[in-house]
């Protein structure tokens, strides 16, 4: 087989017993990215040279008795808002396109014990706001199993570079589905954790109280490992959660689902579905309960108003992150400014593609005096609501099920003139962030046009074990083997 | 020591107006390390050398809550007699400024950690209670150094920043708008710097900008009760400044009301070297915020043990500390007000108690009287003074045994204040010890008495004071050293 095909664990069990060396493994993927790539576009920064200098040193390493961990020599893509000491990160702006961190972001210290092999950094939307990977300014992120058609966003390029072989697994962000959508669109695993389970730590802010880190992965026990290799309290994160004083549920693999309860909340599956989709979710629910799942149709009224309360909350509390980037101690700057106004102006004029501005007025206007009682305040009330709409429903349900998206990989430039058309690619995943919930996306069948459909489990917080075992089971009995042309 | 008297100044130029005022003050903390960061805070370092990826506000860092800072903040709230809301938030305050890594400040607005509290201060001749709206926490922003002759931002030009100071521990104190002069304004700030300094919260240097405040001003005819236009007045260094800054601005304020115009709603400096005000900047360009809760942070829950543990903690204040003196060392009202109206005066006495106890009014009377002027005239605290408590200490008890008189004492604290030595050391030097020893005084008075037979004859007829002369005819042998007791005792005990 060859080694890009190979799963993470797969290839781990081969550099364990020492039957390859890490600088195989990056030579192969460094061939694969260089073909792939060309058409995919899902790297922005992709260096070799540094690919093969790491190689050789975790090679050293190993034959030095290093421990081999799961991620030890694993080559893995990270999105480019997840900052990497001392390499680029631009968060597919132009205002950022010549910074370098300064600072390893908490995953990736994780990852660094692992000695993981680090491949680049993957292209987004930019600051991560789109749902389709054509707002950024490195270009778009093409869908490997049809290059006509998006990637899905805003973690277009580490959907893609998994789906492509370009990457045995990646690391991306989750705003308000921005994992979940792509995994769906581009075929592969796309995870979620609750929120405060990963560490934002080093992940460039779009909305603070939404955004997670969270794995792509081709299987689920890779999904499995990398979720525990990067999630764990942070002290550098307040929002981190401690589990000292919580239970951590301990994922044990399950043979069938019996006692498993699961529900379909009607609001996910009516409005703006395509019948494809519908019917492909439908027919996973069987398998759901075929396996000893018991299913039911469920309600969670004030989903209605997720995407709403969303659409208030992400910009406002972008309109206040994207605010450091103003030319004055890193990023871009308008030299030829006259005065400190006019500087700021052009610099985040020049610096910022048009959604990110869209999103900053927005959210400018939603916390001005005057309408945040209207939007802002009203907006978390609403979250309030879908938080306890969620609570109810875990009451009854160990999980709940429903698309992952309501269509498949549409084509470049389809929606881009809509933004509201644009806005509702993301109608399935977002209560899930408003909600701090845990939930994942796994693939569950090909359309007739050949583009994959995804189907999402969420569960209640922090009980990602019983999202585990669903997919898991449904991972084995879908049997996802097809993979893009590409 | 600054005299307390009412009528120190010229408050109230045109006695139909009355003034009314209200401080914000900010209170640079003094703990080890930085509000939201592992950063340590020290002052006058290399620029930027004490920054990280948080306090320069790089993309993904996180701010994380010290925990100290917090603690701090409630031991202030509660020695101005605060309520601790249980559960206390950050929220961010937007806007745009190159020393501001972020551009937004991490602030606390509906719900801070202190609300509604007082202080008391001593007017001289009454106490005033001044309300405390609030006690909140934020974040300093970092400095700029501009270029160019204006020492503005505008004009200059380069700038360059210097992010050592962002993120420093900041507490707002802001106080109701009731106080009523300028002199109280000056004395509420003197009050509240010391308490400060006695929490230890902070070193309160007004010159470095550790504790620095904003007024707002305005004036009002005496029997409306409708308050004027408001001005504000940014960062007050100083207590001199303060007041002289209100005054001049509530008798611009009252003179431009005389003279028909209005008062404009603005934002002004208090220029030292004028000795006036003038326009930073018009309200009406007044920023909107936007403030909304940091997402980043979660909310602080706060239960009543740990505002026991904080209360606690609180050492003795300067009104209990005030009482102590009067009561357990029989301290008059007033020196015992002035005594602990001064954390490092009431400091440097407990110290000098410490070597030497059995007599507090004699140590105070030299730190209110001598030592305090000395101190005044050099324009020195006590704590830059070359005099060690120790030392104040051994004085007083020389005195108190009677080893130097208290006129010699007077010629070695001079001594002391100018070269911070050992009292023993200079009375060795200067060889000032009282004389005591009763077989060498008598051989003098025997002198003194022989040599002066007119003095004894009229002591002898009943003229008692005629003693004097031949006690003074002993000193000038002595050259003044000689116990005067002593000396009085063995001339009575030769001639009677
Ligand atoms: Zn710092």
């Amino acid at each position: 087989m060859k080694l890009t095909c190979m799963k993470a664990h797969e290839l781990h069990e081969l550099i364990k017993k020492k039957e390859i060396k890490i600088e195989d493994i990056a030579g192969a993927y460094i061939d694969r990215i260089e073909e792939a790539d060309k058409v995919i576009n899902a790297f922005i920064t992709f260096k070799p040279e540094e690919i093969v200098k790491n190689a050789k040193r975790i090679d050293r390493y190993i034959s030095e008795g290093g421990e081999i961990r799961h991620f030890t020599g694993i080559p893995i893509a990270v999105k480019d808002n997840i900052c990497i000491k001392d390499v680029r990160t631009t968060c597919a702006s132009k205002i950022l396109s010549d910074y370098y961190s300064i600072y390893d972001a908490t995953v990736i210290k994780k990852l660094n014990e692992h000695n993981f092999l680090f491949l680049g950094k993957a292209n987004m939307d930019e600051f991560a706001m789109g749902s389709s990977n054509e707002n950024s300014a490195f270009g778009p992120v093409r869908n490997p199993w049809n290059t006509e058609r998006v990637s899905g966003g805003s973690s277009g390029g580490p959907a893609a570079s998994v789906a492509s072989f370009e990457a045995a697994c990646s690391l991306g962000s989750d705003t308000g589905g921005s994992i979940r959508q792509p995994a769906s669109l581009c075929g592969v695993i796309g995870f979620k954790p609750t929120y405060g389970r990963v560490s934002r730590y080093g992940l460039a802010s779009f909305a603070a109280s939404l955004d997670q880190i969270g794995p792509f992965t081709r299987d689920m026990t890779d999904c499995i490992n990398l979720y525990n290799a990067i999630s764990g309290h942070d002290e550098f994160d307040s929002t981190s959660i401690d589990m000292k004083n919580k239970k951590d549920y301990g994922f044990k693999a399950v043979e069938n689902l019996k006692g498993m309860k699961a529900g379909v909340p009607k609001e996910l599956m009516i409005r703006d579905i395509d019948s494809e989709v519908k019917a492909s979710i439908l027919n996973t629910i069987k398998i759901l309960e075929r396996n000893g799942a018991s299913v039911e149709e469920t309600t969670l009224p004030s989903l209605e108003y997720a995407l709403s309360a969303y659409h208030i909350i992400a910009p406002s509390e972008a309109s206040s992150n994207l605010a450091k980037f103003d030319g004055i101690r890193y990023g871009l700057r308008d030299k030829d400014a006259q005065g400190l106004r006019e500087m700021y102006r052009k610099t985040r004029s020049a610096g910022f593609g048009p959604e990110v501005k869209r999103s900053i007025m927005i959210g400018t206007y939603f916390l001005s005096s005057g309408h945040y009682d209207a939007y802002y305040e009203k907006a978390q009330k609403v979250r309030t609501l879908i938080i306890n709409d969620f609570k109810k429903a875990f009451s009854k349900y160990d999980i709940l099920v429903g698309p992952s998206s309501p269509t498949t990989a549409f084509r470049f430039g389809e929606r881009m003139d809509d933004p509201l058309s644009m806005y509702l690619s993301d109608i399935c995943t977002i209560p899930v962030n408003l909600a701090g919930i845990p939930a994942i996306s796994i693939p569950c069948g090909l359309s007739d046009e050949q583009l994959p459909i995804g189907f999402q489990i969420m569960a209640d917080a922090l009980r990602e074990d019983n999202i585990f075992k669903a997919a898991c089971v449904l991972e084995g009995e879908i049997n996802w083997k097809i993979t893009p042309k590409i | 020591m600054k005299n307390l008297d009412d009528k120190d100044g010229p408050d109230q130029p045109d006695k139909r107006f009355e003034t009314i005022i209200g401080l914000e003050t900010h209170v640079e903390l003094s703990t080890q390390t930085k509000m939201f960061c592992g950063c340590r805070l020290s002052f006058g370092e290399k620029p930027n050398s004490n920054t990280c990826p948080v306090c320069l506000g790089h993309p993904g860092s996180l701010p994380v809550v010290n925990k100290k800072a917090v603690e701090y903040a409630m031991k202030i709230a509660l020695a101005l007699n605060c309520r601790i809301n249980k559960r206390t938030i950050f929220h961010r305050k937007n806007y745009f400024y190159p020393d501001m890594s972020k551009n937004y400040q991490i602030s606390q607005h509906d719900l801070p950690i202190g609300i509604g509290g007082y202080v008391e201060i001593n007017m001289g001749s009454h106490t005033r209670r001044i309300g405390i709206t609030r006690v909140h926490m934020e974040e300093d922003a970092g400095k700029l150094v501009h270029s160019g002759a204006t020492g503005r931002i505008s004009g200059a030009d380069y700038s360059i920043g210097d992010f050592n100071r962002a993120g420093t521990p900041l507490i707002e104190i802001v106080t109701e708008p009731e106080i009523k002069s300028p002199l109280e304004a000056k004395q509420y700030m003197i009050t509240l710097r010391n308490i400060l300094l006695y929490l230890g919260v902070s070193d309160c240097n007004m010159e470095e900008g550790s504790l620095r405040c904003d007024a707002n001003v305005s004036v009002r005819l005496k029997d409306s009760d409708r308050l004027g236009t408001r001005t504000e007045i940014k960062n007050l260094n100083s207590f001199k400044f303060i007041q002289k800054a209100l005054e001049y601005e509530a008798s611009r304020h009252i003179s431009l009301i005389n003279s028909g115009k209005k008062v404009i709603k603005q934002t002004r400096h208090y220029d030292d070297k004028t000795q006036s005000t003038k326009v930073l900047r018009s309200k009406e360009e007044a920023h909107d915020y936007r403030y909304f809760p940091d997402p980043d942070l979660v909310p602080i829950d706060i239960d009543d043990c740990w505002i026991k543990k904080i209360k606690d903690s609180i050492p003795e204040l300067p009104n209990q500390k005030e009482k102590r003196y009067k009561d357990k060392f029989g301290l008059s009202d007033y020196d015992s007000s002035l005594l602990s109206g001064d954390f490092e005066i009431s400091d440097y006495f407990e110290k000098t108690l410490e070597t030497y106890n059995a007599n507090p009014k004699g140590i105070c009377n030299w730190l209110m009287g001598d030592f305090s002027a000395f101190l005044n005239k050099d324009q020195i605290s006590i704590k830059e003074s070359r005099i060690k408590p120790e030392h104040l200490a051994r004085l007083v008890r020389l005195i108190d045994e009677g080893k130097i008189s208290s006129n010699t004492a007077k010629s070695v604290f001079k001594e002391m204040y100018a070269k911070g030595s050992d009292p023993d050391d200079i009375i060795k030097e200067k060889g000032l010890e009282q004389i005591s020893d009763k077989g060498e005084l008598e051989a003098i008075v025997e002198e003194a008495v022989k040599n002066n037979p007119d003095a004894v004859s009229q002591y002898k007829a009943g003229k008692v004071k005629a003693i004097g002369f031949i006690v003074g005819q002993v000193m000038q042998k002595t050259k003044g050293k000689a116990n005067p007791a002593l000396v009085n005792e063995i001339i009575i005990k030769k001639i009677s």
